[in-house]
């Protein structure tokens, strides 16, 4: 008997984020523009809300809406990391908003809406709950990435990214379409079990698979639909470049790790050549073609693009500890991720923003707090011991030797080594060179920002234990094997 | 063992140094003088509590002592366990001696940047200490990376005019060697179910495992000894490293790989150690032989000294896989002895090099004339480098050859014309800078050595005298330790025979 109200305590996250969206709106349309620092303090207090609804609530596996939602710890986890990441990124943007002229009611909004479907994203159960979050998420990022519309180049992200991102969402909807036309079923449980059986499964539901995985690559950004990554980052506003980059990618992962690990987990064999692949190509694309960037915006596209490829190496393993892998990954990425985009914030001179490498020449000297915060995310992104990125390479690495995908692990050591070069030669610019003009201080929020992440990237090592078993734990929630 | 975690203290003594000259605050000037007194006292400190561990150190014992282990990483069996046995409790007094010494040699020669230099050379001690310590797998690994990232910048910000290139080519050469290491440490740790070192030795690795695991293993310690042809970094970050970069990477870096074989290699891995063995033999003997040739050509000093470290360490990774118990414990000693002398060489180009500006060996000749003192010091360690009975140098290359000659005879022939190369590269280098005429006019005017600088080279001379003469104190507590290393070697390597070769085993016990 199901019942007629669905329970919907089990999404009170997703209803807080929601409500509070709309009501910002509200405010926005009747306050107008100078109501935008309000705005964006309202969405701080809407996101910590949910970011509590979201601790108090979760409890053991509970699917609810008629089998479209689901909560566990899995989602927990990974919501906890989506939401950190928006907050952070919402209250690093303030100061840019306010000096680019950008300062419009609806950005904090869009990123209320965004955030709200990449909870909906990790929590879908439902190939169709999983479209509805996803294209919620993407068409707010559509809209924020040509944010600053008199801008060529904001322009351009935008419109590119829609329409490479409606190209994807295209396939994931026609890959979904031949999974339900062949399985006859929508739900992520039901597709499960129908699975579960051993028989090897039909050519039209491998074709399925394969778009929905074209799909979910591209919203990772993971080669080879990663085309539209560099140009979206370098175009996009910095804070929303820094946006991209954290949240909606910790949402997707947890979306292909989901999507993989839940309904298709028993095509196992199917899949894992492909997302093997994937990563292969995305670790090396990842290393090489970051080497003759001088935009930094566009070296941290390729390095996000790399970092995907890291992560998927976990999810290759295919296994709880591949999970937990993908898990601790995610979680590593966040600080480093947001730190490093904190000191791109801080790249202005003369209250411009500047975004040439060789913009940051000499920082060392004239200003070493920024410096040496980002020269330990850098040193963290390469995977040095002890900071933070280091464990979530041990961890995904670890999978891949426990699986036996010994080819992969190798590989993606080696293609870190390549990576190493570009990472340790933004550190050269900053450390080595000849000091060029100061830039200005930053803002108290940036500022705050790059500390923390700074610090918790630093001393990561120290306190990381409860993380681990948390992701292991959220990794058991999946039910894999 | 229970009480002080003196370890622990020892490692991380130099951060609370690291710390404190952080929270200074004030005009650039106040900032560097009190970083420097601040650096040198915390790593005096530091050498001070080392001497304990010495003075604590059971040499009869074999086990490792000063254990401590917390649980760090729950449920993962990752340990912080740290322990020192007869093989790495020198090695933790080596960096601990040479880190003041380095930081003294600076004090005139690094003006930019003082703070962050002292802070870099504080984390490094903390970072070697902590490697010659650590009895973890994953927690060795931390400490002995992590090493790269002060190097890196050391070399780099501190450096020569190609310091760019040379840190570059420092930071992925060694970079290239750990992660496959790391996936070695990642395979171990899947297959014992914990890091622990002890119960890595333990083991019994499978054939097959173990030669992967060597290999990837050896990608790393090779780089960092470095043997040829891996070797092309040293001299270049040798060149552009100040000079007290050159001393922590000739003393203590170089002997990070030739420690690493001692304790996970060879323990780990008795079949693939034999088995390779040819390999590391052949290796090493080209180690020895070119690069003192190469050595005789160098028109730079320190890049002379660089190679001679090349063939110094070739002795080491000799000895330790000719697996006798003379050549293991040359190995160690030559490590010992190479880390004061090489060390000391390089703070002897050191202070012409801060005086004139120049390594170019062209550049100097009749020293000795201005600079008695200089020349004195510069004497014993040339002769030191050379293996002049009497000296640290004579007692490990001796130990390595009577090794080697008991495990090949070829080897040991070809090791020996290594020794007379090495006479002939620093006898050249000794003449043409310190004797000959005085011609340069520049060079008239040259001062002698300081206070500060005797100050930094009469414990060197001591103890490449003690080392000489009296070989014993150091030999004794190292020799516990070895003679358990080749015994475990030979059970575990009897055992896999045993296994292998039943049948065999039966018929030779019939008549």
């Amino acid at each position: 008997m199901i019942p007629i109200l669905p329970k919907a305590s089990l999404a009170l996250p997703e209803i807080i984020l929601a409500v509070s969206a709309m009501a910002l709106m509200m405010v926005g349309a009747f306050r107008r523009n100078d109501a935008t620092r309000t705005c964006v303090w309202l969405g701080m207090a809407g996101l910590l809300l949910a970011f509590l609804a979201l601790v108090v609530v979760t409890p053991m596996r509970q699917v609810t809406f008629h089998g479209q939602f689901v909560a566990d710890y899995f989602a927990m986890f990974m919501k906890v990391l989506v939401l950190i990441g928006s907050a952070l990124t919402l209250v690093m943007s303030l100061d840019y908003l306010k000096r680019e002229g950008m300062a419009r009611f609806e950005y904090p909004v869009l990123i209320l809406f965004a955030t709200l479907g990449m909870l909906m994203m990790v929590s879908a159960n439902d190939l169709i709950s999983l479209y509805i979050g996803l294209e919620l998420q993407s068409l707010s990022l559509y809209v924020v990435a040509a944010f600053k519309r008199d801008e060529v180049r904001s322009t351009e992200a935008g419109l590119k990214y829609f329409v490479l991102g409606a190209l994807s969402s295209g396939m994931l909807l026609y890959g979904a379409s031949l999974v339900y036309g062949f399985a006859g079923t929508t739900n992520f449980d039901l597709l499960a079990k129908s699975f579960a059986g051993g028989a090897s499964p039909s050519v039209g539901l491998i074709v399925g698979i394969v778009f929905v995985l074209a799909g979910l690559s591209f919203k990772v950004s993971a080669v080879p639909f990663h085309m539209w990554t560099p140009d979206v980052y370098e175009g996009a506003p910095t804070p929303v470049t820094a946006f991209f980059a954290v949240a909606p990618k910790i949402a997707a992962i947890a979306l292909f790790t989901r999507a993989m690990t839940g309904p298709f987990g028993p095509l196992l064999a199917q899949w894992q050549q492909i997302v093997q692949f994937v990563s292969i190509a995305s670790m090396l694309l990842g290393a090489f073609a970051a080497i003759s960037q001088t935009n930094i915006k566009r070296l941290m596209a390729y390095s996000s693009i790399g970092h995907v490829g890291y992560a998927l190496v976990g999810l290759a393993a295919g296994t709880q500890m591949g999970i937990s892998g993908v898990l601790i990954y995610m979680a590593t990425y966040l600080p480093m991720n947001l730190g490093a985009f904190a000191c791109i914030l801080a790249m202005k001179r003369d209250g411009k923003m500047v975004e040439e490498i060789s913009d940051l020449a000499g920082l060392a000297r004239t200003q070493p707090k920024v410096a040496y915060a980002m020269v330990i995310f850098l040193f963290s992104m390469v995977g040095l011991p002890p900071l933070a990125g280091f464990w979530g390479k041990v961890f995904v690495f670890l999978a891949a030797i426990d699986a036996g995908l010994i080819p992969l692990a190798v590989i993606g050591m080696l293609a870190s080594v390549v990576g190493a070069y570009y990472y340790i030669r933004v550190i050269k610019v900053m450390l080595f060179d000849e000091p060029a003009k100061p830039f200005d201080r930053p803002s108290p929020e940036v500022a705050a920002v790059m500390g923390l992440s700074a610090v918790v990237t630093l001393f990561f090592f120290i306190a990381c234990w409860p993380i681990f078993a948390a992701a292991q734990a959220a990794a058991k929630a999946l039910q894999i094997g | 063992m229970g009480g002080f975690p003196i370890l622990t203290v020892t490692t991380f003594l130099p951060l609370a140094g690291v710390v404190f000259i952080l929270l200074q605050r004030g005009d650039d000037a106040t900032v560097a003088r009190v970083s420097r007194w601040a650096a040198l006292w915390t790593s005096l400190a530091t050498f001070l509590l080392s001497l304990f561990i010495w003075a604590g150190f059971d040499p009869s014992s074999a086990k490792f002592q000063f254990v401590e282990k917390v649980n760090w990483l729950q449920g993962f069996n990752i340990n912080y366990y740290m322990g020192v046995d007869g093989i790495s409790v020198f090695f933790v007094l080596l960096s601990t001696l040479l880190t003041p010494l380095c930081i003294l040699a600076s004090w005139e020669a690094v003006h930019a940047r003082v703070r962050e230099y002292m802070v870099a050379f504080l984390v490094l001690e903390t970072l070697m200490v902590g490697t010659f310590c650590a009895l973890d797998l994953v927690l060795f690994y931390i400490f002995f990376e992590s090493v790269l990232i002060p190097m890196f910048l050391i070399i780099g910000v501190w450096g020569g005019p190609r310091r760019v290139y040379s840190a570059f080519k420092f930071f992925l050469y060694t970079l290239l060697g750990s992660v496959l290491m790391l996936l070695a440490i990642l395979a171990i740790y899947r297959e014992v179910g914990n890091a622990d070192i002890p119960a890595a030795m333990a083991h019994g690795f499978s054939k097959g495992m173990q030669t992967w695991l060597w290999l990837a293993f050896f990608a790393s310690f090779a780089v960092k000894v470095p043997m040829w042809p891996v070797h092309t970094w040293l001299p270049d970050a040798h060149v552009e490293a100040p000079t007290a970069g050159s001393v922590i990477l000739a003393g203590v870096l170089l002997k990070m790989g030739g420690y690493g074989f001692l304790r996970f290699s060879l323990p780990m891995f008795p079949d693939a150690t034999i088995y390779f063995t040819p390999l590391v033999y052949t290796l090493s003997i080209v180690a020895i032989i070119y690069t003192s040739l190469v050595a005789l050509a160098q028109e730079d000093m320190k890049k002379l000294i660089a190679y001679s470290s090349v063939a110094h360490m070739g002795f080491v990774t000799l000895g330790t896989f000719t697996l006798t118990m003379q050549g293991i414990q040359g190995a160690i000693f030559q490590m010992l002895s190479h880390g004061v002398v090489s060390a000391a060489l390089f703070l002897v180009v050191g202070v012409v090099y801060d005086r004139m500006h120049t390594r170019e060996i062209a550049r100097y000749g009749g020293l000795v004339e201005r600079m008695p003192k200089y020349a004195l010091v510069f004497m014993v360690f040339m002769l030191a480098s050379v293996g002049l009975p009497g000296t640290s140098g004579f007692v490990g290359e001796f130990l390595v050859l009577v090794g080697s000659f008991q495990a090949n005879t070829w080897v040991c022939f070809l090791a020996a014309t290594g020794v007379i190369l090495g006479a002939a590269y620093m006898l050249v280098l000794y003449r043409r800078v310190i004797f000959g005429t005085l011609v340069r006019a520049d060079l008239k005017s040259i001062l002698d050595m300081n206070m500060r600088e005797i100050a930094v080279f009469a414990p060197l001379i001591l103890l490449v005298f003690w080392m000489g003469v009296f070989p014993n104190s150091f030999l004794k507590p190292t020799e516990p330790a070895v003679a358990e290393l080749i015994r475990k070697f030979n059970t575990q390597r009897t055992a896999a025979i045993v296994e292998m070769m039943p049948a065999a085993g039966a018929t030779e016990a019939r008549p």
